[in-house]
């Protein structure tokens, strides 16, 4: 059987059991598009901007752990998609981005929608291909999903000239490989067997230990493991941004987020461990503040799959390369159970002293949306946020219950990734419920995928915390540039309302706590039309704790009424029970996930 | 084909001769040296070239920085997919030779001294014109700077230099 480039190319999706193409039509895939006409088994989403297209195939990566794939044309269609590919790289999330590109024959003639995107992401994938003969296809399909979904994950580029998606082969079928076999790409997925029994040692010899559990504890799907660790050695866990879900936020050895706007026990928890157990954790910068005097007293354990995060920000005394959950696996054959002790006391204490506040006196905060979001689906809704201060409140009052529940833009923090990434979601995950909590200027950046979310019916939540300013900026400008609000003021802003009724969406505004709720409760009965809720913050308001960029705990700022609202009655709230059900939710097998992999 | 991106000897800590076994694919040179700049290593010459196997190509480079920095670089390199080796040459013995090619001015009256210079450093004149010698020169890259140092009085017009390249001592190969 005789087939073009381009149905090779949908066969070899089908091959690695794609069931979403995220993609935008153009001049150099319209082979592609030709045989997608026919193609009834791989839904390709047509969404209104490439970088919405790059965004969903991340956000549906994110929320199952398969491989997410967009499309894009050549020249600005695939320049479209360089946004997302880096935030996609920076989260360590896989993804296969296929663009068209100019016929072979006149790459590098400056032609008509040319750009050598290739050229233009090798730093921000793990690996990209220019394809120059049909017949390659099937290899290079076969690698670049390998690529993205083993080791550590990420973004893929395949580039496909035009003529290469017209050009005609035969195809019995079998030319997709087996198997992959990459000689020069083999990462190390089991850890070091004595370097574990070391590591197993120091936490038997610790009296001050911390978990503190990234990305890479979510990508391998080691919830389970994670769990169990802490809950046999009474160990406190913190996440990170991206480790949020690694265990249950309601678990109580879970201290929330550690860095600059994590909790503040976390951070004390950190500052004064003995034993800083990191697993898949890269010591970013918004983690540690001043490196060297980052967990200045620990010694360092550190457990991840790129053997180039090992010793890149913190040099460790126990390195351990591998997938963390194969290695947590070895790990807890040789760890014993430890009873809690005074540390857990200590910081129990910190806790006590030190909670996260806002003012609940009815006003509408963006605390009390997140909580409230939370409460009214159970913990169980899948919540995409955008970046900003509303990202950071989500990140400390949503308590993630179960991996893969939260999904936000970390290490790039790109503004407009949430709307998008909650599409992608949410048509990774039909039966679930998607809330994307937005602000009013990361909305206004990819506002245009409300299209794509209507006309796919998709019931959606969208609720814009409206302060109207682009309140972090705010924040650093009133902290640290003597209160000069240089272009940070967003007060003209479209009526979020009437936009998205004119995309065919429902919107509500709401101004209090109460309004809220009632529209929230609305919103949770559509079940096939997306619901904008624009809220009407309270404005100024600044998030806390803040260790400014940089610096350490010591100089950590808290909210400036801690002390009142800590004792307010109802400071705090209830839903922190861990009970049964949280226990189920870790033992999920993640199907997705990117850990089981085999050893080369 | 060698690139020298920054001045010579200005970088803190060691100097490194590594070797670069890489899939002789289109771009991956690219790969390499948009590597070192992005993450800020300083890269002193960087040669690349064919080998006894025509589908891998042969980079070596040579790196200032001190040793977590090249761990670093090493770590890196090792996580682009068309790179199969990286071997740092500091760690044991291996032979080491950049060729030069010198113009220098040679007025009648200078071309006893230059013949001698180049004697001394059993180099060879390639080319003689009326007023100027290209002088070819083989070694270390003390001695070229040497024998640069020591011709540079008659004004060198032009120099090209191929940058390092190392091969290990005895039965062992990259």
């Amino acid at each position: 059987m005789s087939l073009s480039g381009a149905q090779i190319m949908l066969e070899c999706l089908r091959r690695e059991g794609v069931a979403h193409v995220f993609g935008y039509p153009g001049g150099a895939v319209l082979p592609i598009y030709d045989a997608l006409y026919d193609c009834h088994d791989i839904m390709h989403v047509l969404v209104r901007h490439e970088q919405g297209a790059a965004h969903m195939a991340d956000g549906y990566a994110r929320a199952t752990g398969k491989v997410g794939v967009c499309l894009a044309t050549s020249g600005p269609g695939a320049t479209n998609l360089v946004t997302g590919i880096a935030n996609a790289y920076m989260d360590s999330i896989p993804i296969v981005a296929i663009t068209g590109q100019v016929r072979t024959t006149v790459i590098g003639k400056d032609a008509f929608q040319e750009a050598d995107i290739t050229g233009i992401t090798i730093p921000v994938t793990k690996h990209n291909f220019l394809v120059k003969d049909a017949a390659d296809l099937p290899r290079t399909f076969a690698e670049a999903f390998h690529v993205a979904r083993t080791g550590r994950p990420g973004p893929v580029l395949v580039d496909m000239p035009l003529d290469v998606s017209q050009q005609r082969i035969e195809w019995s079928g079998d030319q997709y490989p087996q198997k992959v076999d990459m000689p020069s790409y083999r990462p190390t997925t089991r850890g070091h067997e004595v370097q574990i029994k070391r590591a197993a040692a120091a936490i038997a010899a610790a009296t001050r230990p911390v978990l503190y559990v990234g990305g890479g504890a979510i990508s391998s799907g080691a919830q389970a493991e994670v769990t169990e660790l802490a809950e046999r050695t009474n160990i406190l866990v913190t996440t990170t941004l991206l480790g949020k879900g690694a265990i249950s936020e309601a678990h109580p050895l879970c201290m929330g987020m550690l860095g600059m706007h994590g909790t503040a026990y976390a951070n004390h928890a950190v500052h004064n461990c003995d034993l800083l157990i990191a697993i898949g954790a890269r010591f970013d910068d918004r983690v540690t503040g001043k490196v060297d005097r980052f967990a200045p007293g620990a010694k360092v354990i550190h457990i991840d799959i790129d053997p180039a995060e090992i010793g890149k920000v913190r040099q460790p005394e126990i390195p351990i390369v591998g997938d963390v959950k194969t290695v947590l696996q070895v790990l807890l054959k040789h760890v014993e159970a430890r009873p809690a002790g005074e540390w857990n006391e200590q910081i129990e204490e910190w806790r006590q002293r030190f909670p996260l506040v806002y003012p609940r006196d009815g006003g509408l905060y963006t605390e009390a949306i997140v909580e409230h979001i939370g409460e009214a689906t159970e913990w169980k809704a899948v919540m995409a946020t955008d970046v900003g201060q509303h990202q950071m409140w989500a990140a400390q009052y949503f308590r993630t219950r179960a991996p893969r529940q939260w999904i936000t833009s970390g290490g790039l923090g790109t503004m407009g990734y949430g709307l998008p990434a909650a599409i992608g979601a949410q048509f990774a995950r039909p039966d679930e419920r998607v809330i994307c909590l937005s602000g009013d200027g990361s909305f206004q950046m990819c506002t245009q995928e409300l299209m794509t979310a209507s006309i796919y019916g998709l019931p959606l939540i969208v609720c814009i915390s409206n302060n109207r300013s682009l309140g972090m900026v705010r924040q650093w400008q009133e902290m640290f540039y003597h209160e000069r609000y240089s272009h940070v003021n967003l007060e003209q802003s479209p009526d979020f309302v009437k936009l998205a009724e004119a995309y065919n969406c429902i919107g509500y505004r709401v101004t209090t706590l109460e309004e809220f709720r009632a529209a929230f409760s609305a919103a949770m009965a559509q079940t096939s039309r997306p619901v904008v809720i624009d809220c009407s913050v309270t404005g100024g308001e600044n998030v806390f704790p803040m260790i400014p960029s940089g610096q350490t705990v010591n100089e950590m700022r808290m909210h400036s009424r801690l002390e009142e609202l800590r004792s307010a009655p109802n400071a705090d709230p209830e839903g922190w029970s861990y009970d049964e059900e949280d226990q189920k939710l870790s033992q999920i097998v993640d199907a997705g996930h990117c850990g089981a992999q085999k050893e080369n | 084909m060698a690139l020298t991106l920054s001045g010579p000897s200005s970088v803190q800590g060691q100097q490194h001769i590594i070797t670069v076994l890489v899939e002789n694919h289109p771009g991956v040179l690219a790969r390499v040296s948009g590597l070192f700049a992005r993450r800020g290593y300083n890269i002193e010459s960087l040669t690349v070239s064919i080998t006894e196997n025509p589908d891998v190509s042969r980079m070596t480079i040579v790196v200032g920085g001190d040793e977590l920095v090249l761990e670093q670089i090493t770590k890196q390199l090792n996580k682009l997919i068309e790179v199969m080796r990286v071997v740092d040459y500091t760690e044991f013995a291996a032979v080491e030779r950049e060729l030069a090619l010198i113009k220098v001015n040679a007025e009648p009256r200078d071309r006893a001294e230059i013949m001698q210079i180049v004697e001394v450093f059993r180099a060879r004149i390639i080319d003689m014109g009326e007023r100027a010698f290209i002088i070819e020169v083989t070694g270390g890259t003390d001695k070229i700077d040497k024998i640069r140092d020591l011709l540079a009085p008659h004004g060198i017009r032009e120099m090209v230099r191929t940058g390092v390249i190392a091969m290990a001592r005895g039965s062992r190969t990259a």
